[in-house]
């Protein structure tokens, strides 16, 4: 475990990006990439309980008894996601509203408390920042890949974060492929980019 | 023994950590959330019956007990003055609970907007009570001491086309909100004068 700071922040942009090289937290990539708001709102969220729950968790890792490991890492995680809740509800409510039940989900997402056990449960708080910020990054690059591939193709449009204004990117004449909205459109496009990802990883 | 007890505490320290911040974020978001939630759902419906005020119903609003409920009111400034208040209240329709916003004019005592908020009618059937204008446009002016019915139960109001039950239930709504506003009227006037300018 000697790697500096900056290697466990780039590894999970490319090395360990969840949602493809580790295919963990594919119920929310699944779900939520149907426009692009959603999925960048859905990675911000994820990557602020990540960060905080990295940090926190690896503060705390020489106080939390070993038996009872997991139930604290839980309380720590559904606490922050709780109060991501609360912020969304209060500053991006048409936002909350789209994502729904997914963001009380971050609870269970295979990325945080993966991170938490494998990651800061082992490493100093610097390590914990760096690995959470990467991760985090990383999988809100891939739900936006994701979301801008089945967005445009799926409806013909793009959604800007914040404004949320879908602004049409072919002529009217264009017929959306409907298919990549619906759920099994998601699983086919995670597919395509896992092998393009593998193709490039080869040379 | 003193093992277990470790992890207890532990855990307890954690949780009562926990619900602390949760309860101060809670408490400091209440609330902005609470706006939101008005601004995006009632928002629209408000800004339409309440056209050309100079306010922001969704912020001069106040909050009034009617026996065990709670209820809000929102408050339009026409021509530099606060006349006008609304009030949503629920009608039982055909799908479930119809809520409709009723602005009524206090000088006059007289409904001027219906606009009909959460609905689970048919859609196309039924929904028209939301979407139809000319069905909302027949409650404009009326006193809030005239009974709301359908023709079909001797009132005045033509129901929608194969929706009475849904026009049924917007009317109940109404009657709701009149009794409400008779009920409540001295309290009413009271808080409004508040937001004179």
């Amino acid at each position: 475990m000697a790697k500096s700071i900056v290697e466990e922040f780039t590894k999970g942009l490319w090395n360990e990006v969840p949602p493809f090289r580790l295919v963990l937290g594919l119920c929310p990539t699944l779900a939520v990439t149907k426009t692009v708001e959603n999925g960048v709102g859905m990675g911000i969220a994820t990557t602020f309980v990540l960060v905080c729950s990295n940090v926190l968790i690896s503060l705390l890792r020489n106080v939390i008894p070993k038996q009872v490991r997991i139930a604290c890492y839980i309380v720590v995680i559904a606490t922050f996601v709780t109060v991501v809740e609360l912020l969304m509800q209060a500053f991006a409510y048409p936002l909350f509203l789209k994502l729904g039940i997914f963001i009380p989900l971050i609870v269970v997402n295979c990325i945080v408390l993966g991170r938490a056990e494998a990651f800061a449960s082992k490493n100093g708080a610097a390590a914990s920042l760096a690995d959470g910020l990467g991760i985090g990054i990383g999988f809100t690059l891939s739900l936006t890949a994701l979301s801008i591939f089945r967005e445009v193709l799926g409806s013909g449009t793009f959604t800007v974060p914040i404004t949320s204004t879908a602004y049409p990117v072919f002529g009217p004449a264009f017929q959306p492929f409907s298919f990549l909205v619906e759920a099994p459109g998601a699983f086919v496009c995670l597919g395509l980019m896992l092998c393009v990802m593998n193709m490039l990883g080869k040379k | 023994m003193r093992d277990m007890l470790k992890l207890l505490i532990t855990i307890a320290v954690f949780s009562s950590f926990s619900g602390g911040l949760l309860a101060a974020i809670q408490s400091g978001t209440k609330e902005r959330i609470e706006y939101q939630q008005l601004k995006f759902v009632k928002g629209p419906t408000l800004q339409r019956i309440m056209e050309g005020c100079s306010n922001d119903p969704l912020v001069d609003r106040f909050k009034l007990t009617d026996g065990k409920v709670e209820r809000s009111f929102f408050v339009g400034v026409f021509d530099g003055e606060p006349n006008t208040v609304a009030l949503e209240t629920f009608g039982k329709g055909y799908g479930g609970e119809i809520g409709v916003i009723v602005a009524i004019n206090m000088e006059k005592d007289e409904i001027v907007g219906i606009g009909v908020t959460t609905h689970s009618e048919t859609p196309g059937v039924g929904a028209r009570a939301k979407d139809d204008p000319s069905f909302a446009a027949q409650f404009m002016g009326m006193s809030v001491k005239e009974p709301f019915k359908v023709k079909a139960d001797g009132g005045k109001i033509d129901a929608v086309t194969g929706a009475t039950i849904s026009s049924r239930g917007v009317c109940g709504a109404l009657v709701d909100a009149a009794e409400v506003y008779m009920r409540l009227k001295t309290d009413i006037v009271g808080k409004v004068k508040a937001f004179k300018t």
